[in-house]
This record gives C-alpha cells, sequence and structure tokens, in this order.
C-alpha cells in the first residue's frame, strides 16, 4: 500500500536530471552502500559518465557502533580511483538524521583529500540531527519516527520503496 | 534444566568472549573471517586505522611471554583507536605472589575494555571472563595447550583466502600435536568450516592415536601425510620436547618429519605451506621450503593482523 505513495522509478528519473545538473566533467559518483550504491552504479550507466563508480560503507565510522555492533560487513568500501582532489557526488536513497553522511565523509577522507564532496538524495524524509544537507533531493517529505524507509531492487533492476513500522 | 550456556556467546547467540574455537558455530567462524576481509583493506587507505574501538582501553595480559603474538595484538587494537596497556605479567604482579583474580580485579578499576589474554595455565581466560565485569570483553591469546583460538581463525583465514572453499580439502598438521594449542585450534576451526580430510602427522610420542577421536586421520609416516594434501601446517617444535624422551634429536626429527621439497612433491603440486611462526629452519622446515614458491608463512602473518581486528571489534559491539 505504502509502495504507491512512492514510486521509486519514477523518483529515480527525476533523481537523474538531478544529478545530470550536478555532474561536472570530472565528478565521479559515489554510492552509499546499500541502497546508494545500486543507484549510483545505475546512474553511472545511464549517464554513461565513461569513469569508475565507487561504493562507500558508514560501517566503521558509525556513532552508534556501541549499540548497534558491527552488522553486515558484505558493506566494504570500494573507490577504484585516487581521492586526492577528485570532485565526488554522493548517492543515497534516503537522508534522515544526517549520521549516515556524516560517517560516510569520515570514511571517505581515510582515503586522500577530495577537491570537492555533494550529496544527491532519492528522498529527503526530514529529521536533520546534524549539519547536513542534500544539493539535490528528488522528494522531500515528512515521515513519523517509527516508519523506516528503504529501497529494494528486484531481480529486474527495477527499485520500489518499502515503509516498515519500527518498534 | 536449561542447558549450561557457552561462556563465550550471550543470550541472543552473540560472541562476546573468544575463549575457544570449540563449540562456536560455524555462522560466527563466517562472520570473523568475512569481517577480516573487510579490515584487510584499511591496509590500502591513506590513513590506516578506523575508529571503532576509540575511547576504549586493550589490556594485553601476557602472563606468558610472546612478543609476536602480543606485537600483532597491539598493531590491531591500535588500528582499531584503542589504547593499548601491555603488562609483562611474567615479571610483575604474579612473581610478588598476587593472585590472578586480584590482579583482574586491580586491573579492572582501571576501566579496562577488553582483556588479552595468554597464560601457560589451560583455562586461565575462562576463569578471568567468568570474573570480570559484565562490560569487560576476553580473547584468549593462547592457554596451556588447550586453545589459541586467533592463530586457529587466521589459519583459517589464510585457507579460504588461497583455497576459496572449505569443503573439499585435504590438511595435513604436522609435528608436536599433543602439545600445540594451535593444532587444537586448527582441527576444531576446520571440523566446524566442513573440511572432510583432516590428518595429524608425526611419531607416536607426538601424535598420540587416540587423536582420532577428534576425528582426524593419524600418519606415522611423512610422505603418506603429507599425500595429495592442499593445505600443510608445520608446527613449531619446542626445544623443551627435544630432551625429554619424546624425541631423539633435532637432526633426527627433520630427517623423519622435516618438510623438505623432496617430500613437498608428494603433496598437491598448488599447496601451500603454513607455520604459526617462529620458524626452527632445519628443525621442521627446510629453508628452501620456507622461503619457497608454496610457502604462505609471511601472508599468514598480515591476515593475523586482520582477524584480530575482526575478533576485538565483533567483541566490543556485543553486550553481554
Amino acid at each position: 500500500m505504502t509502495n504507491l505513495l512512492l514510486d521509486a522509478e519514477a523518483l529515480y528519473g527525476e533523481l537523474k536530471l538531478g544529478v545530470l545538473r550536478l555532474m561536472t566533467p570530472d565528478t565521479v559518483l559515489v554510492g552509499i552502500w546499500s541502497g546508494g550504491a545500486w543507484l549510483a552504479q545505475r546512474l553511472n550507466a545511464d549517464l554513461a559518465t565513461g569513469r569508475p563508480v565507487g561504493t562507500i560503507s558508514s560501517t566503521l565510522h558509525r556513532d552508534d557502533f556501541g549499540e548497534r555492533g558491527l552488522g553486515g560487513v558484505e558493506a566494504a568500501t570500494s573507490l577504484p580511483f585516487e581521492i586526492d582532489g577528485a570532485r565526488i557526488l554522493l548517492v543515497d536513497d534516503v537522508i534522515a538524521s544526517g549520521r549516515t553522511i556524516r560517517a560516510v565523509v569520515n570514511e571517505l577522507f581515510d582515503y586522500g583529500r577530495p577537491a570537492s564532496v555533494e550529496l544527491a538524495v532519492m528522498v529527503d524524509r526530514g529529521g536533520r540531527e546534524l549539519p547536513v544537507s542534500a544539493a539535490f533531493a528528488a522528494a522531500k517529505l515528512t515521515l513519523p519516527a517509527t516508519q523506516r524507509l528503504s529501497l529494494a531492487r528486484g531481480t529486474d533492476g527495477r527499485f520500489t520503496f518499502a515503509v516498515k513500522e519500527t518498534t | 534444566m536449561l542447558a549450561r550456556r557457552n561462556p563465550q556467546l550471550n543470550a541472543h547467540g552473540e560472541l562476546i568472549h573468544l575463549l575457544s574455537i570449540e563449540g562456536l558455530p560455524r555462522a560466527i567462524l563466517t562472520q570473523i573471517l568475512d569481517t577480516a576481509g573487510t579490515f584487510l583493506s584499511v591496509n590500502d587507505r591513506d590513513v590506516k586505522k578506523v575508529p571503532l574501538l576509540r575511547g576504549k582501553s586493550v589490556f594485553n595480559l601476557f602472563f606468558e611471554n610472546s612478543t609476536r603474538t602480543r606485537t600483532t595484538f597491539e598493531i590491531a587494537a591500535k588500528r582499531l583507536s584503542a589504547d593499548v596497556i601491555n603488562l609483562d605479567i611474567a615479571k610483575s604482579s604474579a612473581s610478588k605472589g598476587e593472585s590472578l583474580l586480584d590482579t583482574i580485579a586491580n586491573l579492572s578499576a582501571m576501566h579496562a575494555d577488553m582483556f588479552v589474554v595468554r597464560h601457560s595455565e589451560s583455562g586461565a581466560p575462562y576463569l578471568i571472563a567468568r570474573h570480570c565485569a559484565p562490560h569487560v570483553h576476553v580473547v584468549n591469546a593462547g592457554d596451556g595447550r588447550h586453545a589459541h583460538p586467533t592463530q586457529g581463525l587466521l589459519d583459517m583465514y589464510t585457507i579460504r583466502h588461497y583455497k576459496k572453499s572449505f569443503n573439499a580439502l585435504t590438511v595435513a598438521i604436522v609435528g608436536d600435536i599433543v602439545h600445540s594449542r594451535v593444532a587444537r585450534s586448527d582441527i576444531h576451526a576446520l571440523t566446524t568450516l566442513g573440511v572432510p580430510e583432516i590428518r595429524a602427522v608425526g611419531p607416536k610420542t607426538l601424535v598420540p592415536g587416540d587423536l582420532r577421536e577428534m576425528g582426524v586421520r593419524v600418519c606415522h609416516d611423512m610422505k603418506e601425510g603429507v599425500k595429495d594434501a592442499d593445505v600443510i601446517i608445520m608446527l613449531r617444535l619446542q626445544n623443551e620436547r627435544m630432551s625429554g624422551a619424546m624425541l631423539p634429536s633435532a637432526g633426527e626429527y627433520f630427517k623423519s618429519y622435516g618438510l623438505t621439497e623432496e617430500v613437498l612433491a608428494h603433496a598437491k603440486p598448488d599447496a601451500i605451506v603454513m607455520h604459526p611462526g617462529p620458524i626452527n629452519r632445519g628443525v621442521e622446515i627446510d629453508s628452501r621450503v620456507a622461503d619457497g614458491a608454496h610457502s604462505v608463512i609471511l601472508p599468514q602473518v598480515t591476515f593475523g593482523i586482520a582477524v584480530r581486528m575482526a575478533v576485538m571489534s565483533i567483541l566490543a559491539g556485543n553486550d553481554a
């Protein structure tokens, strides 16, 4: 039911246009694991950048490690290009508190000193707890804190959004 | 009556202490190996440090000397941003007559978060795990003849790295099996991970027949023992075994059980040769093999740091 409210494929089309406007000739896309990584891979192909695409994980810099533990270890960072001096466009499915972005920026700087870092997301659901903002959001909406919004990718590569109640 | 819970696991089945590989489910061993893979890539970064243990204090308690193992734990903890305190207990409180538990109580009062324990008595890390504060984690860095779980895990990481999977392997462990905590940990890990053939190779005094109870094939002939093996794990021959009635001499031992190129030719062409170090050249292993193309002894050391980072960070993320 809630999936109908957010047409992920339509939002992907919006995101693609937004990302295209933010791209410079040397921008590299880096997707935040896991949803953002799927988006970045598809964007990189659809926009035919001709450059490699990166994946970045927040796992090793999370501020809630003490409560959550390590979690999934499949979330490894892979940045197959030089970070020093790079123009990086981070891509994620959802931004809320901004804590994932803080962790990811720390992770990125472990690999070098980029020239600039921007962020594009599919959905900005509000609830920021840190001074972080996205340069582009395909949709802005307000969701109750108890609802978790996450992107899913079907076997055909198409995206859907799922809303889960958390307790 | 409820079955007594494994002291290494919390009520959710998560790892809170690493005391022995025996009794740990395959899923936890795999989680540790997968996590170690993530940490291995930390070496490729400009900043070779991640903040998972920032603000935590790791105490290395070495009641028995081992510079190498202590150093790898120290590097692992520092790469995780922990504060590391090395206590060479062999030379301090224990020699003044303080009991083990009093030592632990004092160190706990110094706000320790993790104890890495090496002790000559089997079971000492269990005793510490039972009596330390609930938030404190204990890692066994070798206790008596009992277990050396991080060595076992780094051996498994090494095998998986080169052989990709465990389910069709023949692994020969050669040398002083009966006194070796490394061998015991390796055998438990190999069994849990599904290795179909594990061989224990060595003289009758060091490889007794009752090892068969652990599910291993016992071989007293070296060539037969390494025949068609995918992995050969050589054990260090401890000098003190040489003086007793267990062995005639280092030279005699090398003739019968030393790993030479000629012996290695009986193993699979792509066999790997492992050793927990430090190696005794010319006693259990020939230099040409130790430095040869089949040897993965130095990669083992590198993998050992990543495996210890994995163990410490998994423990630190789980509550009692």
